[in-house]
């Protein structure tokens, strides 16, 4: 193959970022489809007995059926809502501390930056699952609530650290200069000037860190510190079937293949967020 | 400064600590000589004095649940989880190097495209989800190895260690390397667009040389940097891959201790690993200054 002419190969790049944003809002959209389906109908009842114990799939059951006998297709549609929430629920709680934690460190006296700088890099030292876990215990028996609390939580040291950086960097530029000049008050710097300039990089952050949450939440269900029986987190499920794997190992092949889907959808929805959220480009287009 | 974090951390989980020693519907009395027998009756200022000098003597103290010596019982498990992340990294970086580089240098190919569409997956699919149907494949079906499980004489028994690990060993390899081919592949990128490449070839060099000779030095330093963030993290993130394999690590003693509100535990197996976690840190700075000598010279200023 030869080396492709430069606007060309411009152009391949742009043609192929905007197929993995597609492709991105495709499948999140297909879980936000299924999960709001599921709010209103199911093909069985999720929690009664829809067929023989451990059946392998079949037409009637896509996916089989679980040690009781529900239809797993059914839980893994259950899944996506639960792993949209726990998500979407993270990622809000983590954006409100970390955002404010972030841009209070960047505005701070250098001492209190400094310290609170070291903090967000020592917590970031531990994985979110590590620090999920820390928080699950801390808020006692597990519940759907504790671990996006939990996971909010672990991620907010992320977006604190990223938030800050981000900051600082808008805070060097002219412009907050002169309005300091032109005398805005602080609040109004930061919701005027600071907010709207670091929030492309932030939403593409979100959207990483939605893939991760939704990762980390079924860590979590999986070694039993998750959302409660009644909730089907896909982790959870993928925990049962690990217990049931000699004498039906399907049952853990699609509950980890939906969990893929929506992470993969996550991550290109970020990488074409990127390119929308880049203004030269926006101006070029 | 890590030990203060650690101990708000923990001091912030509500429940006192004595609660693990006193069964339900103990009487205020017992409950009390509980709280004077763990030490959370003290005030705070002497409660975190305290556990600064255990820790500077190495005391982790012992446990709530076993009465063992916590000290002992993370000895015994590191022995499980340093070989797992230390050969799981190892494999890692043995798998993403080369096809990190091979991947940008050939990235107009169909097999770099494919190896940069597959680190994409990687980095999608949860550790324990690589676990289980490897656990499926080749223990379940092929019965190559054990489903999970550690020998219980330990390393005594050498070749069974490894065969217990090898499963473990593979899943960590398969997730990691994801991640770290792509933080290759974009400091092989970097490399290829550098002028110092581009002065080599003009003086004469081949490819392969040049990029030898001076891509791989260049491409390392922040390579090296990402290792020593992903060898921590193996490091802590054990946990997971720990329960799937039902490994005696490090990983398990946490999960164990936090269903159990053990404290000594808890805070004893965080100590540890933040101390590896910082040792990690100290020596992935230490091999940046020896590959790149630029770095040694602002020592002052360098800032992982």
């Amino acid at each position: 193959m030869t080396v492709l002419a430069e606007p060309q190969a411009e152009r391949t790049r742009r043609t192929r970022r905007s197929l993995t944003f597609s492709i991105g809002l495709i499948l999140v959209g297909l879980h936000l489809a299924v999960a709001l389906l599921t709010l209103v109908w199911t093909p069985y009842d999720p929690t009664g007995m829809a067929g023989g114990r451990l059946e392998a799939p079949s037409w009637a059951h896509p996916a089989g059926t679980d040690r009781l006998g529900r239809d797993l297709f059914t839980q893994i549609m259950i899944g996506s809502r639960i792993a949209l929430v726990v998500g979407a629920g993270a990622v809000a709680i983590a954006a409100a501390i970390g955002v404010t934690l972030g841009v209070l460190a960047a505005f701070a006296t250098r001492y209190l930056d400094d310290a609170l700088a070291a903090t967000f890099d020592i917590l970031i030292a531990f994985p979110t699952l590590l620090l999920a876990m820390l928080v699950v215990a801390a808020t006692g028996n597990a519940s759907l609530l504790s671990a996006i609390l939990a996971l909010g939580i672990a991620i907010s040291a992320i977006v604190a650290r990223l938030t800050r950086i981000l900051v600082k960097r808008v805070l060097a530029m002219d412009y907050i200069t002169a309005a300091r000049t032109a005398g805005s008050s602080w609040p109004s710097i930061v919701f005027r000037h600071v907010l709207p300039n670091i929030w492309p990089t932030l939403s593409v952050n979100f959207a990483l860190q939605f893939g991760l949450a939704v990762i980390a939440e079924a860590s979590l269900s999986y070694l039993g510190l998750g959302a409660p029986p009644p909730n089907a987190s896909w982790g959870r499920l993928l925990q049962e079937a690990q217990g049931t794997v000699y004498t039906a190992p399907f049952g853990a092949v699609a509950p980890g293949l939906a969990l893929v889907s929506l992470v993969i959808g996550m991550n290109l929805l970020a990488d074409g967020l990127r390119d929308i959220g880049d203004p030269t480009r926006r101006r070029a287009r | 400064m890590a030990s203060i974090v650690l101990f708000v951390l923990l001091r912030l989980l509500p429940g006192d600590p004595a609660n693990a020693l006193v069964s339900v519907g103990a009487d205020p009395a017992q409950i009390e000589a509980a709280r004077r027998q763990v030490g959370s009756d003290l005030p705070l200022a002497q409660q975190f004095l305290q556990f600064l000098t255990s820790l500077a003597r190495l005391d982790l103290g012992t446990s709530f649940v076993s009465r063992t010596s916590v000290l002992q019982e993370i000895l015994a498990r590191l022995a499980v989880t340093v070989p797992l992340t230390l050969l799981s990294f190892m494999l890692a970086v043995l798998i993403a190097v080369p096809l990190g580089i091979l991947s940008a240098v050939k990235a107009e190919r169909w097999f770099g495209a494919l190896i940069s569409v597959i680190s994409q997956l990687g980095i999608a699919i949860p550790v324990f989800w690589v676990g289980i149907l490897l656990v499926t494949l080749f223990a379940v079906n092929l019965r190559l190895f054990p489903s999970g499980g550690f020998p219980p004489q330990g390393w005594a028994a050498p070749f069974e260690a490894l065969r217990a690990l090898f499963l473990p060993i593979v899943t960590i390899a398969v997730v990691m390397s994801a991640s770290l081919l792509r933080y290759v592949r974009s400091a092989t990128q970097d490399v290829l667009g550098s002028d110092y490449l581009r002065t080599a070839r003009a003086l004469g060099s081949g490819f392969a040389e040049a990029l030898i000779r001076h891509g791989i030095r260049n491409g390392a330093v922040p390579v090296v940097s990402i290792l020593g963030i992903e060898l921590a993290t193996t490091l802590l993130g054990a946990v997971v891959v720990e329960r799937v394999f039902t490994l005696p690590g490090l990983g398990s003693m946490l999960l164990l201790a936090i269903e159990q509100r053990d404290y000594p535990n808890i805070q004893g197996v965080l100590f540890i690993s933040t101390l590896l976690v910082l040792l990690i840190g100290f020596f992935a700075d230490l091999a940046q200054r020896w590959i790149d000598p630029r770095l040694r010279e602002k020592l002052g200023n360098i800032r992982r």
